[in-house]
């Protein structure tokens, strides 16, 4: 039985193979088959979850289709699989990497499918935010040591008459619940998996002026919406977070980086000189974060918006 | 999409007094085994001396994978010819599709409606084809649509082989079915991770996902059909000196067609609720534009990119059910000519391609968001909290919380590990077999053994809380459908959307409503099986027998005794249907709970795929599959199985 299975799938597999054309089938060569529908050279761009991910895209998608001339695909993928992606050249390149050891060592030094695309301008910074009018009425909250005199202000029914600590998407970079425990917080993470379930619940608890403690991190459109305060935390020091049962401190600021693909960033051209160039402020992507997430423009309306009034800008980009 | 089961006869079963020994013997059982055991691991949850950690074989699988992707004659010589084929295939579709422009897919579509559904149908189509036009979502939905035309042809073809198989072979049978029992409840969330491991992100991996998903109702109802062949006429073939394959094509095959098209109607249906899963792995289209609507908090665009979804759904639902319905297609007169629908087909596209209108005119969109998200931003509003009298949604949704799925919560942890499986066998033996409760009970111990007994538990009182609320519900509009003819064609539009449209849309809404929590997760699974519920049991109703209406209203019975005592236990096994319907579906959208608060294995699946976890994502997606398993056994008696429809 097992003899005949084995002889049916090599019969198929070799029918395959000549109904193909021999030899290897690599699946790292395979474009999207929806790529260059219009017959122009393409670049595809991973897109993460998050507006400022999602801005950084929209303008290098605006000046390569308009100003170099390449077709833009994007993709949106969570981090890691997005790592993965990019090293099987599914996507050219990654505009904002938050750091990821793990794979870059993999990607990165050993396997060399991936090649360091330089700073991406802006410095990324993880933390514990409450809403700035909620500092206004107990000026000491901002403090972690006196978190748990406040923990009951936080209760909600998700967090077990604890104080609730909102943690949001499954993909990102967390410490939270090791933090908790290490620091003996009376307090429950509850991970609201998403950060659009995130958003709209700290945008409805702002609305009514409720208490809440969240993980939250910067640059990001919502805080000119939702003004926020981060609490602090003991320091962070090199290293500290190495290992996850005895860490008690911050998050770290880390300079967001880029991506390529290694064969991309060798022979992509213009584009990939241009994608290695782009490299802009906080304030920048959160001119065009705000007019995404809260004019409701689209991103592509939001880029041309930005590109027609900061043309210092990315004219270096281009040279 | 109306029902995963096809209802058959069944003799009443479970006599009371074999109940009570059943129990009995159990009781015995249990006298004797918990003693010891419960010395041995104690009492408290699932212990830790029965677990299996998985976290080193899995995460080494998953780094081979990695390093040989690239090098390794599997990939080079296997996978990637798959992979070729899935990427080659799209695209000749997709370029077609653009090609023939929009006025001449609209045509086709028409046309195609027009044969085999008749008039009213065709106008709906084309309709539905200028409404994704309209909605600036043309592009999107041809490229949706080249994904849902190679991964329904692929399904179908291996359902039919499978179902080929299963019909034609007892021992087949067996052996398939509790392939496709997994297949069916196994989280499409959960495989899309090994899928992405070996195919990397994009549309490979989309359709093979979608195939997996889409193809056991196409292989359980030929096989359905196959069996289901009248003997007689197949005798008769017999007689006439037919070889068996000329059997099978001339009678078997032609005798089950009407299962055939259901089949195809039932994966259509699933494949395109996979557009929209699928869309988190990069498979763009409709599904890629609600994903990252989402990522900005738009409901307003992610509604734009979810109504062409829906429009396809009823569209391609209506049409192949239509093809479906009659029993013999030659005798329904042919509306219109294959080739003569082709030459208008070509001569429109070639006119827009001379006119040079081959893409979606731009200006000719209407922008939906402000006013959708207007519309909800007062509704949230208004309903969130303060309302007077009644209280707010927030505040309904913290009373659920705390009245409801905490104390059975807490109820089902603080249970012994043991009795959770003593109940669990008890519940399944008493509706069916040994044989059904020993799978449960092996089910359930299976959780514990993957060493998820405590998140499992937490998934699991969000599920009997979620499909309690949603009978509470169904059979209530159920019974309201059943009673007016009015009200049952005003619902069925309403339920058509809620069952098609991706939950991606109505995830942020419900969070606005209910708060991050398990209360948005079980509104919005509540939202996806209501409809199930709805039909089954207003279709129950319905088949009723009349005489026995007629007999207890001659009787004087009142209108609420005729439902009570006549009615409802006459419709006892469509009842039954829709629980288990309701559990089913539920259980299908745990992970959507996942992104909203639910926590437990929902969210474990989630990390497992944005983290490239495998252990993570698939233990709690093997656990998912468990927990359908053990829920399905209990909630459906025996006899059905033997036959079971799809």
């Amino acid at each position: 039985m097992r003899f005949r299975t084995t002889l049916t799938v090599a019969a198929g597999a070799s029918a395959l193979a000549l109904l193909t054309g021999c030899g290897a089938a690599d699946m790292t060569k395979q474009a999207s088959p929806f790529a260059n529908a219009q017959g122009s050279k393409t670049v595809t761009l991973s897109v993460q979850s998050w507006v400022g991910a999602q801005s950084n895209v929209a303008v290098a998608q605006y000046l390569l289709e308009h100003k170099i001339g390449y077709r833009v695909d994007t993709v949106q993928v969570d981090e890691v699989p997005a790592w993965d992606a990019l090293s099987q050249g599914r996507v050219d390149a990654i505009l904002e990497d938050w750091g990821h050891p793990d794979q870059e060592k993999r990607y990165v030094t050993d396997k060399k499918t991936i090649a360091h695309g330089g700073d991406l301008g802006v410095t990324g910074h993880i933390g514990w935010f409450v809403p700035t009018y909620l500092v206004k009425q107990h000026p000491d909250i901002t403090d972690w040591k006196n978190l748990n005199k406040y923990a009951s202000l936080f209760r909600t029914p998700e967090s077990g008459g604890k104080g609730q600590l909102m943690d949001g998407s499954p993909s990102y970079v967390t410490n939270d619940k090791a933090l908790v425990q290490n620091l003996k917080l009376d307090y429950q993470v509850v991970f609201a998996g998403s950060e659009a379930a995130q958003i709209t619940q700290m945008k409805q608890f702002a609305k009514e002026k409720k208490p809440f403690l969240t993980y939250w991190y910067s640059p990001q459109w919502l805080f000119k919406k939702v003004p926020m305060t981060e609490v602090k935390l003991p320091p962070y020091k090199e290293g500290c977070d190495a290992d996850l049962a005895k860490i008690t401190c911050a998050y770290p600021h880390t300079p967001l980086q880029k991506y390529l693909n290694a064969g991309f960033a060798k022979s992509g051209g213009k584009a990939a000189a241009f994608l290695k160039k782009f490299k802009w402020t906080t304030e920048d992507q959160n001119e065009v974060s705000l007019m995404i997430a809260q004019q409701k423009l689209s991103p592509q309306e939001a880029a041309k918006k930005w590109v027609d009034s900061h043309p210092s800008v990315w004219k270096q980009w281009l040279s | 999409m109306a029902t995963l089961t096809v209802p058959t006869p069944r003799k009443v079963p479970v006599l009371k007094n074999r109940a009570v020994a059943k129990l009995l013997l159990l009781a015995l059982a249990a006298a004797v085994l918990v003693p010891p055991l419960n010395a041995h691991w104690g009492a408290g949850a699932w212990p830790h001396a029965l677990t299996v950690d998985l976290s080193k074989p899995l995460a080494s699988a998953s780094n081979w994978v990695i390093d040989n992707r690239d090098s390794h004659p599997l990939f080079l010589y296997f996978f990637g010819y798959i992979s070729n084929a899935v990427v080659l295939s799209v695209r000749a579709v997709y370029l077609t599709l653009l090609a023939a422009g929009w006025a001449g897919v609209t045509a086709f579509g028409a046309l195609v409606a027009w044969r085999v559904a008749g008039l009213r149908l065709a106008a709906g189509t084309a309709l539905a084809f200028l409404t994704c036009g309209a909605l600036g979502m043309w592009v999107p939905t041809m490229q949706t649509l080249a994904l849902m035309v190679v991964a329904v042809l692929a399904s179908v073809a291996v359902g039919v082989v499978l179902g080929l198989a299963a019909g034609l072979s007892d021992r087949l049978d067996r052996a398939l079915r509790p392939v496709l029992d997994t297949m069916q409840v196994l989280p499409a969330f959960a495989y899309l991770l090994p899928v992405v491991l070996v195919f990397g992100i994009g549309v490979p991996a989309a359709v093979l996902a979608t195939v997996v998903y889409a193809a056991p109702p196409m292989a359980r109802l030929t096989a359905l059909g196959l069996r289901g062949a009248d003997p007689e006429v197949l005798e008769a073939v017999e007689s006439l000196g037919a070889t068996p394959r000329q059997r099978l094509l001339t009678a078997r095959i032609p005798l089950a067609r009407k299962e055939l098209l259901l089949g195809l109607n039932q994966t259509i249906m699933m494949a395109l609720s996979m557009a929209v899963i699928a869309s988190v792995i990069g498979a763009g289209g409709l599904g890629d534009r609600v994903y990252q609507a989402l990522a900005s908090v738009d409901v307003g665009a992610a509604l734009a990119a979810g109504i062409p979804i829906v429009l396809l759904a009823v569209v391609l639902d209506r049409v192949t059910a239509a093809a479906g319905d009659g029993t013999d297609a030659s005798e329904r007169p042919r509306t219109i000519g294959r080739l003569y629908a082709l030459a208008v087909t070509v001569a429109l596209a070639l006119a827009a391609r001379l006119l040079g209108a081959l893409d979606w005119p731009s200006g000719a969109t209407l922008d939906i968001t402000g006013p959708v998200n207007t519309a909800k931003d007062w509704m949230v509003d208004h309903l969130y909290s303060g309302v007077p009298v009644v209280g707010g949604t927030a505040e309904w949704a913290g009373h659920f919380t705390t009245w409801i799925l905490d104390p059975v919560r807490s109820g089902l942890q603080w249970l012994p590990w043991w009795s959770v499986l003593l109940l669990v066998a008890a519940l399944a033996w008493v509706i069916g077999t040994w044989r059904t409760a020993l799978t449960a009970v092996l089910a359930m111990a299976a959780i514990g053994v993957l060493g998820v007994w405590e998140p499992s538990l937490d998934t699991l009182s969000q599920v009997l809380a979620a499909v309690a609320v949603t009978l509470v519900l169904g059979f209530a509009t159920g019974i309201a459908a059943a009673r007016s003819d009015r009200f049952e064609r005003a619902l069925r539009p309403v339920m058509d959307v809620f069952q098609t449209m991706p939950q991606f849309v109505y995830l942020i809404p419900v969070v606005a409503l209910f708060g991050v929590g398990r209360a948005p997760a079980v509104a919005a699974s509540v939202v996806y099986a209501l409809p199930a519920v709805v039909r089954i049991t207003a279709q129950g109703l319905r088949q009723v027998d009349p005489a026995a209406l007629e007999s207890a209203r001659s009787l004087g019975a009142s209108g609420r005794q005729q439902l009570w005592q006549v009615q409802l236990p006459l419709a006892r096994r469509s009842l039954l249907l829709a629980v288990n319907q309701g559990v089913v579906l539920v259980l299908a959208v745990v992970i959507i709970g996942g992104l909203v608060g639910g926590g437990a294995l929902g969210y474990n699946v989630a990390f497992g795929l944005a983290q490239g976890d495998l252990a993570t994502g698939l233990v709690a997606g093997a656990a998912i599959v468990c927990l359908g398993l053990m829920l399905d056994r209990v909630t459906q008696p025996t006899e059905r199985r033997a036959k079971k429809g799809a």
